[in-house]
């Protein structure tokens, strides 16, 4: 922590909080919010006469409230930077009638009741995001009874009863007597694991080894200490784990597998007597504790939802950051020029932490390093004369790389082409044809729609496969020669978003029997969630194909991941079924109603465009 | 450019008998020649060797090619490949476009040749359709800054901040609360080494 305070190129912003994001990968422009900690923090020399004499008294949010602290403080005695800060919920003000007393005697003159906000810009080419966690709060685990019993605490709370820094000196004690534990129970998977609504069904990682960790702390400094862990499994997986786990036992640590279902407290003495069945024996039994720790589990920062709209991430379904792929780039975020480190993408003790840290340093510096980066080709371009603003574009862009656009003051959008992936989405959803998704042209697309069904088109199956899943999935079917029937043609798109509801009634009305549209499955898209707008578009097209009397199963959405060559042979053989079912008059009907409607569509553009063209001319004939 | 100068080559691999085996590649090359503005069809042994690619490189010239299409594996193996190439041979490699009449199409349909064959051409067919209303792509190099911000000052934000720090990179660290340190230092000690954490 000290060799961040004194770095030279570190520039430490503490008590700060991003205000804004924009740009993209190697060109972001940050905006920091410095908030007023009333206390200079160049001239602070932490000397704590202002403490003395401050008449507030509050919970120290740094003991977990087991002690108080002043409205001026410092955060705890390590703090980087070492610099007061005044606490203006607590603080009396400094009107000299109601106290203004720390300012009094400060010889520096540091402490500013007038210090506002500041507002520092910084321009980077990487950001690490590094937001951490938070600890679940067990309270709504009422059966535990912490909040009822005072001497039921968190894992948390442990940690500053046992520390020398706490406000106990290290003298462990309960909190209704001051009497140092004879016996205490630790309660394992508290807040995870759990099916039942409340806390997370996830494994928070680091509470079966901090609990054995506590464990030897106690027998350390309390030898003789009867101490109890109810547990699900003990998960002791990592280097030198298994040995700290059975130092324990052999400490004289009981373990017992099984996790009560309830505690009650005795009024008289305050101690904790749990009832819990010993899954390993079946037994039922009661156990009477001095007092009980909640090994608390670990959940994702509440306020991450700041940074990651402004950065456009994706969680994963247990709350935490999604990472760019599960094994292969665990450090990398989707968003380019973006990385992960520690807690913020999922719950890890301190070594993982720090790997995960270096990790992330390393990833960023190849990109840093670089100097430059190769922007995709394949990117979406505007053709502002046919934007009208109306910012549909903006919405669907994973990747928040198209900006603007106001449909009222005839302002067009405006992309950010070192920011655009190239899924296509916003080409497929634009309903006024003013996106070029390069080398994945809607021209390009409707050429292989045409080349496919210009002979026998009855013999066809049409298939939209996206690059990274359905595409790979076929691959994989042929590596690993899956025999399936000849009929379908693949086109090619790098997203199932691309596949734009016109190539789709394209193909039917050039005579396609069945049309499947394939992507990723949620979670798996390349391109964040891309592939939510595909679904949207499909049913919307299952609803209109209805209406015109089309049969909505001939449109097919499948979704197929690079590992499953499998479904791809088994979806390929079904539609081959479903292909052999459609009737030449189904098909002709089909054609037929597709091109009246599409007439109809054209037709009504048709009438609109002269009539601007009359109102245009007419002043001018009139001038005549 | 108006469709009378497109001049698109059609280079169909046998990749050994991986294609050959249960696609009919002479049937395929005959076929593709006879498709609008190709200009010249080319059957391969193994196009992506040195010597298919040379063959590639020589066509381009000598029928002053513009589009190119390799009939041959899927693009996810050797589209960088045929990219390259062509680019040697002073193409656009987005002029370049891949039939993948392997994976899709002879490893899928082994015991059907004609089928197999049917839809080789086709695939080819499509292709060359595609590869006709390709346009020039360009990669462009964007500059990046050399400046880092780390969100968060806890053991990660610290370890990474410093890591860079130390590799010459200025580091900006924004951390929320008025001290670094994060979860970590309100810990006593941590395992599995017992100590102190800060």
């Amino acid at each position: 922590m000290m060799d961040v305070g004194r770095h030279p190129r570190i520039n430490l912003q503490t008590y700060s909080e991003i205000d804004d994001i924009s740009g993209y990968i190697g060109n972001f422009h940050v905006t920091v919010r410095k908030k007023a900690r009333y206390v200079d923090e160049s001239e602070c020399n932490a000397c704590g006469e202002c403490e003395k004499v401050c008449p507030v008294v509050a919970p120290d949010e740094f003991q977990e409230g087991f002690s108080s602290r002043k409205a001026i403080y410092m955060p705890f005695p390590q703090a980087v930077p070492s610099v007061y800060i005044l606490n203006n919920d607590n603080c009396l003000g400094h009107n000299p009638i109601a106290c203004g007393k720390c300012a009094e005697v400060c010889e520096k003159s540091c402490i500013d009741f007038d210090m506002e906000d500041q507002l520092v810009e910084v321009d980077v080419g990487a950001i690490i995001v590094a937001t951490g966690m938070d600890v679940y709060d067990p309270t709504e685990m009422d059966e535990y009874g912490y909040t009822r019993y005072e001497n039921v605490i968190t894992s948390m709370e442990f940690e500053r009863l046992i520390s020398a820094g706490g406000p106990t000196e290290g003298h462990f004690m309960r909190p209704t007597d001051r009497e140092v534990p004879k016996r205490i129970g630790f309660i394992q998977c508290v807040g995870s694991r759990t099916k039942n609504g409340r806390g997370n069904p996830y494994c928070s990682n680091i509470c079966c080894m901090n609990t054995v960790k506590d464990s030897l702390l106690l027998m350390d400094h309390y030898p003789g200490t009867e101490i109890k862990v109810f547990y699900i499994d003990i998960r002791a997986f990592g280097k030198g784990f298994e040995d700290l786990y059975q130092r324990s036992k052999q400490a004289g640590v009981q373990y017992i597998r099984g996790v009560p279902g309830e505690v009650f407290e005795d009024p008289k003495t305050k101690n904790i007597t749990l009832t819990v069945e010993d899954t390993s024996s079946g037994a039922i039994e009661d156990h009477e504790f001095d007092m009980v720790v909640l090994a608390t589990g670990v959940i994702p920062r509440r306020d991450s939802e700041i940074v990651r709209k402004l950065l456009s991430l994706s969680r994963t379904e247990d709350g935490f950051f999604m990472e760019s792929h599960p094994k292969l780039k665990p450090v990398d975020a989707p968003t380019g020029g973006v990385y992960f480190a520690g807690c913020v993408e999922s719950p890890k003790d301190v070594k993982d932490s720090v790997t995960q840290a270096s990790a992330a340093a390393a990833r960023s510096e190849i990109l840093l390093n670089a100097g430059e980066i190769s922007v995709e080709a394949i990117t979406s371009d505007l053709i502002v004369d046919n934007c009208t603003g109306c910012g549909i574009c903006v919405r669907v862009c994973p990747f928040n790389a198209i900006t603007g656009g106001d449909a009222k003051a005839k302002i067009p959008v405006e992309i950010v082409e070192a920011a655009c992936k190239g899924c296509g989405t916003c080409a497929a959803e634009c309903n006024f044809d003013a996106i070029l998704m390069k080398h994945f042209e809607d021209a390009q697309i409707m050429a292989q729609v045409d080349s496919i069904l210009d002979q026998d088109p009855m013999e066809k199956i049409v298939v939209f496969a996206c690059n990274w899943c359905s595409y790979a999935g076929a691959d994989l079917a042929g590596l690993s020669r899956m025999q399936y029937p000849s009929s379908q043609r693949v086109i090619r798109t790098m997203c199932s978003g691309r596949v734009d509801s016109s190539f789709i009634l394209h193909a039917f009305e050039q005579g396609a029997p069945i049309v499947l549209v394939s992507g990723c499955h949620f979670a798996d898209c390349h391109y964040i969630d891309a592939n939510r707008w595909t679904v949207k578009r499909v049913e919307k097209l299952w609803d209109d194909l209805e209406k015109m009397g089309i049969r909505p199963e001939r449109l097919q959405l499948e979704w197929i991941s690079a590992a499953e060559g499998q479904k791809w042979t088994k979806t390929m053989k079904e539609l081959e079924e479903m292909r052999q079912a459609v009737t030449e008059e189904e098909v002709e009907q089909t054609k037929k109603v597709l091109r009246e409607a599409r007439l109809k569509v054209e037709a009504k553009k048709k009438a609109k465009e002269p009539k601007e063209g009359a109102a245009e001319q007419a002043p001018a004939a009139a001038t005549a | 450019m108006a469709d009378n100068d497109l001049r698109v080559g059609v280079f169909v691999c046998e990749c050994g008998s991986n294609i050959a085996g249960s696609v009919d590649c002479d049937a395929v090359t005959e076929y593709a020649a006879t498709l609008p503005d190709v200009a010249c069809a080319v059957k391969n042994k193994y196009t992506c060797s040195e010597p298919g690619q040379q063959e590639i490189k020589k066509h381009i010239k000598e029928h002053n090619l513009n589009r190119v299409v390799v009939a041959s594996c899927t693009p996810r193996m050797h589209e960088p490949t045929f990219r390259q190439c062509v680019a040697d041979a002073g193409l656009n490699p987005y002029l370049m476009e891949m039939a993948n009449i392997r994976e899709h199409c002879s490893w899928a349909h082994l015991s059907d040749r004609d089928g197999a064959t049917t839809k080789a051409k086709d695939i080819v067919k499509v292709s060359v359709a595609r590869a006709r209303l390709l346009q020039p792509r360009i990669e462009s190099e964007l500059p990046v800054l050399k400046d880092v911000l780390v969100i968060g000052g806890g053991v990660a934000g610290i370890q990474t901040s410093l890591d860079l720090a130390d590799a010459g990179y200025q580091v900006h660290l924004v951390e929320k609360e008025a001290s670094i340190g994060g979860i970590m230092a309100a810990l006593d000690k941590t395992y599995p080494t017992m100590d102190c954490s800060i």
